[in-house]
């Protein structure tokens, strides 16, 4: 059987895209040809600003070179333009008359720019400013001539004058609205951006409206003459006002279309065999401008060519990023605001920055800032994930490090960065290796950057970093997805909340039923899925859902904690932090028998026996004659305690004792992430119980319990959650809140990282206020570790013997 | 010279598992995917020596446990954009026999 042809019209960024995606998902399915009217592979249109301001060349901005084309096996036809769509035939026609029948067409013509109906528009030294003849033509102009005149001072507009600025011209911008920017920032921001602007020698006139362009001697423009019959001299003129959606193709084969290419959720015309992304397309009414929704657009439309017929395309929000060096700008949503919002704003004249941010209904809904732009993605994100803010309001407008989790303290500015600049602590990645990285490889999104320099790919501290890093390189073009939307992996699209619903409604009950069900994408998932649905399948079925070893990773498989020589750490369970000679006896003999290099106190009060081959595991658990400290899983790790009312003269509560029974009660519970609790005896806090996942202080009158505390990457102080009065409280209440952590967490988001998600108020309801709620939670932990077992000791008995054995030839 | 050994049987390894065969040119680890194909590579990641047999199968690839590469089992190469390379060894199942040629 023959494939199938697909023909693409238009090679632009939004086309091309929405062809990778294709390709990755169905690559063999169709036989793809692309017409492209300029006489160039397909580029980053978005860096033309850099490249006019001389920052990078032509060969720098580059995303897919012939090779790619040929490698995929596209016929691509540059420099033709297609000028005839006959679809009863199902064919497209170039003005050369080259003829492609089609099966499929995607339409991708993307816009034009929109020329001011004055005379004198066609001079020449009259041009727009959109691709990459017209950043030549000012390149050359710049050399040759000296007064540019820059008509609109939108995005597009200030780059052109920036650009043409730098290239030594004398650069004025005529404006027809009172402020610049007026789309895109409040009057504020474009004042102060104005005035930045002329500090670098820009001329500006604004609330001036043009009249017509006159010509010189030689034919060429000569100046500007605008209404109020002022005269500008310009020996080039670059019109920047607005792009229209190029459906002229569309609508001249009868293809309906209003301000665009009019297409529903999928991304379909009203043609069912004519597709259409990128910026000639209306959706629901608009069509976009700015690269991140045009590439949503491409993954829905390329699902549906790829018959996959799963993805919906339902509008997004847009940021906005200006790029010119040197001045940090940003807006995103509704900044104006309106009768029914609030606005926190910060105005430092003097200092250069200004922040508002527009909040309706504990939410925001926009923000411009001006100046200081590093928290420009994380308001972004905020925005997307429409996440309650009440309880950070205070700290708001300062930043997310004010408010949590943000990555390497001091490091929030990730533009002022220096190139050498250590970003990624773990795989020692600066700055500069991921900018390379980003304007080489064409990348848009974090996991990319995870690929392509491994940065964030170890802790993931520097995830934000990355995040502000992209955004700064590539501007507009970074969309976040909303948090929770995010897919677990590149085998799903799938989010973890929409995974767990799933295996819950359905219900699910293991992880090949849950692949075939979701329509995972390859055969067996990966090391990022498979541990997620293990876990999530047995915490919504306990009884049910059978524990798979394979979706294990390896320490969790081998009950020991791999090294980097590939040896095993050994950490015995002491209870609370409590041991006996007998014990240490033992472990003395085991640390000799087994000649142990390596013996270590850990930070969570017990022993670590270091360096220890695999094959001699379970001869040491034998010999130790302890149970598993769980240090290697995603459980239960130990409970930390201070000696306690049982020794100390200022113990209010029996510190060993209640951490013992928490223990205890928790052994062997499977989780999200690791957890990890600690009991201290007084407010002296010894234990150090503000940064455990669940935290007890002793007062006289009872315990403060304290949650989503983190000691780890960034630290965290626990929050306070509830003073109760008894030991049995304690265990209702900590073990009622783990139980909650334990259905609703993510995998791998720690108690602090799912409390930021689901807000603090969330778990107190459930938990503190609603008492039935907190006994049925209880109780369900309780029912669940009624089957806890020894995972040392069913080894030891012979449970997975072949994970310890190794073959002789 | 190389000759076919006979290591286990293929139930010995588990379906997406691994197994290590130690050989007095160091460990090799084989390799056995949920449709039942078999593979050998040497032990080591080519990136920082990781016990690949540690790590996790999927599809014709393995996860190293230790920093997350991947490599394709059926040539030992990493995963675009990692560059680096496993060595291969030939296997082969005979009657639910697995034969390793080393």
């Amino acid at each position: 059987m023959s494939k199938k042809k697909l023909v693409m019209v238009g090679n632009g960024m939004a086309g091309v895209r929405t062809l990778e995606e294709l390709l990755k998902i169905a690559p063999d399915q169709y036989e793809i040809t692309v017409f492209g009217a300029e006489p160039h592979p397909n580029y980053n249109r978005i860096l033309l600003s850099p490249v006019l301001a001389g920052e990078m060349t032509i060969q720098d901005i580059i995303l897919n070179d012939h090779q790619w084309y040929a490698d995929h096996g596209i016929t691509l036809h540059l420099g033709k333009k297609v000028n005839r769509i006959d679809r009863v035939q199902r064919r497209v026609i170039a003005e050369d008359g080259t003829e492609e029948a089609y099966d499929r067409l995607l339409l991708a013509t993307g816009s034009n720019p929109f020329m001011l109906p004055i005379p004198g528009n066609d001079l020449p030294g009259v041009i727009s400013y959109r691709d990459i003849a017209d950043t030549d033509t000012m390149i050359d102009a710049a050399r040759r001539y000296r007064h540019a005149v820059v008509i609109g001072g939108g995005l597009l507009g200030l780059e052109a004058a920036n650009g043409l600025k730098l290239r030594g011209m004398d650069v004025t911008v005529v404006h027809l609205a009172d402020w610049l920017l007026e789309r895109q920032l409040d009057q504020t921001a474009g004042r102060m951006l104005q005035k930045s602007l002329e500090e670098r020698g820009l001329k500006f006139l604004l609330g001036k409206q043009t009249e017509m362009l006159v010509a010189g001697e030689s034919g060429r423009v000569a100046a500007v003459r605008l209404k109020d019959g002022l005269q500008l001299p310009a020996d080039l003129v670059v019109m920047a006002i607005g792009i229209r959606p190029n459906i002229a193709l569309a609508e001249s084969a009868g293809i309906y279309c209003n301000r665009g290419i009019v297409v529903n959720d999928t991304m379909q015309t009203y043609d069912p065999k004519v597709y259409a992304v990128g910026e000639c397309v209306a959706h629901r009414g608009i069509a976009y401008g700015l690269v991140a929704p045009l590439f949503e657009q491409g993954k829905v439309a390329a699902n549906h060519l790829g018959n996959y017929g799963i993805g919906r395309y339902t509008g997004s929000v847009t940021s906005t990023k200006l790029k010119v060096t040197g001045i940090d700008l940003f807006s995103a949503g509704d900044f104006f605001g309106g009768r029914d919002t609030e606005e926190i704003i910060l105005n430092d004249a003097a200092g250069g920055v200004y922040k508002k941010l527009v909040i309706q209904d504990n939410k925001l809904v926009g923000g411009v800032l001006y100046g200081d732009t590093a928290d420009g993605p994380w308001y972004y994100q905020l925005l997307r994930d429409g996440q309650d803010i009440h309880e950070i309001r205070d700290h708001l407008l300062f930043g997310q490090s004010h408010v949590g989790d943000v990555g390497h303290q001091g490091h929030s500015k990730a533009a002022a960065m220096a190139d050498s600049a250590e970003v990624c602590g773990c795989n020692g990645v600066s700055k500069g290796t991921i900018v390379k990285a980003i304007k080489e490889n064409g990348l848009f999104t974090l996991d990319d950057i995870k690929k392509h320099t491994k940065a964030s790919s170890s802790c993931g501290s520097c995830a934000g970093l990355c995040e502000q890093i992209l955004s700064a390189t590539i501007g507009g073009a970074y969309t976040p997805a909303a948090s929770n939307r995010k897919p677990v992996c590149g085998c799903t699209d799938f989010s973890h909340q929409e995974v767990r619903d799933a295996i819950r409604q359905q219900p699910l009950l293991s992880i090949g039923e849950t692949m075939r069900f979701l329509e995972w994408t390859t055969p067996d998932g990966c090391d990022k899925c498979r541990p997620a649905l293990n876990y999530y399948l047995i915490s919504t079925w306990p009884k049910q859902a059978k524990d798979d070893p394979r979706s294990r990773l390896i320490n969790e498989r081998a009950h020991a904690n791999i090294q980097k020589d590939g040896t095993y750490s050994v950490v015995p369970r002491m209870w609370g932090g409590l041991t006996t000679a007998s014990e240490l006896r033992r472990i003395a003999d085991v640390a000799e028998k087994y000649q142990v290099p390596t013996i270590k106190v850990t930070g969570g009060q017990r022993i670590d026996l270091l360096g220890i081959r695999k094959e001699d595991l379970i001869g040491v658990w034998k010999d130790l004659d302890m149970p598993s400290g769980h240090a290697y899983g995603k459980s239960i790790r130990t409970v930390k305690t201070c000696v306690g009312r049982e020794h100390c003269r200022f113990g209010t509560q029996l510190a060993m004792d209640m951490g013992v029974k928490l223990e205890k009660m928790l052994f062997d519970m499977y989780s999200p992430h690791k957890v990890k609790l600690a009991v201290s005896g007084c407010p002296r806090n010894c234990a150090e119980a503000g940064i455990k996942d669940v935290g007890v202080i002793g007062v006289d009158s009872g315990y403060e319990l304290y949650v989503g505390g983190n000691g780890g990457i960034k630290t965290e102080v626990a929050q306070f959650f509830v003073k109760v009065g008894s030991d049995e409280e304690v265990m209702e209440y900590a073990g009622a809140f783990l139980q909650l952590y334990r259905e609703e967490g993510f995998y791998l988001e720690r108690t602090c990282h799912y409390l930021e998600r689901v807000g603090l108020e969330h778990a107190k309801n459930r938990v503190v206020e609603d008492a039935d709620n907190r006994k049925a939670l209880h109780g369900r932990l309780l029912a669940e570790l009624q089957d806890a077992r020894d995972p040392w000791a069913e080894r030891i008995a012979g449970v997975e013997k072949n994970e310890y054995e190794v073959l002789s030839v | 010279m190389a000759e076919w050994k006979s290591i286990c049987r293929i139930d010995d390894i588990p379906k997406l598992g691994s197994r290590v065969v130690r050989s007095t040119s160091g460990d090799i680890a084989v390799f056995r995917t949920s449709s039942n194909e078999v593979f050998a590579l040497r032990d080591r990641c080519p990136h920082k020596g990781g016990p690949l047999s540690q790590g996790m199968v999927h599809g014709n690839q393995v996860t190293c446990p230790l920093h997350g590469w991947k490599l394709h089992l059926d040539s030992g190469e990493a995963v675009a954009p990692d560059q680096g390379c496993s060595r291969r060894y030939p296997i082969r199942v005979e009657s639910g026999t697995v034969f390793l040629e080393i």
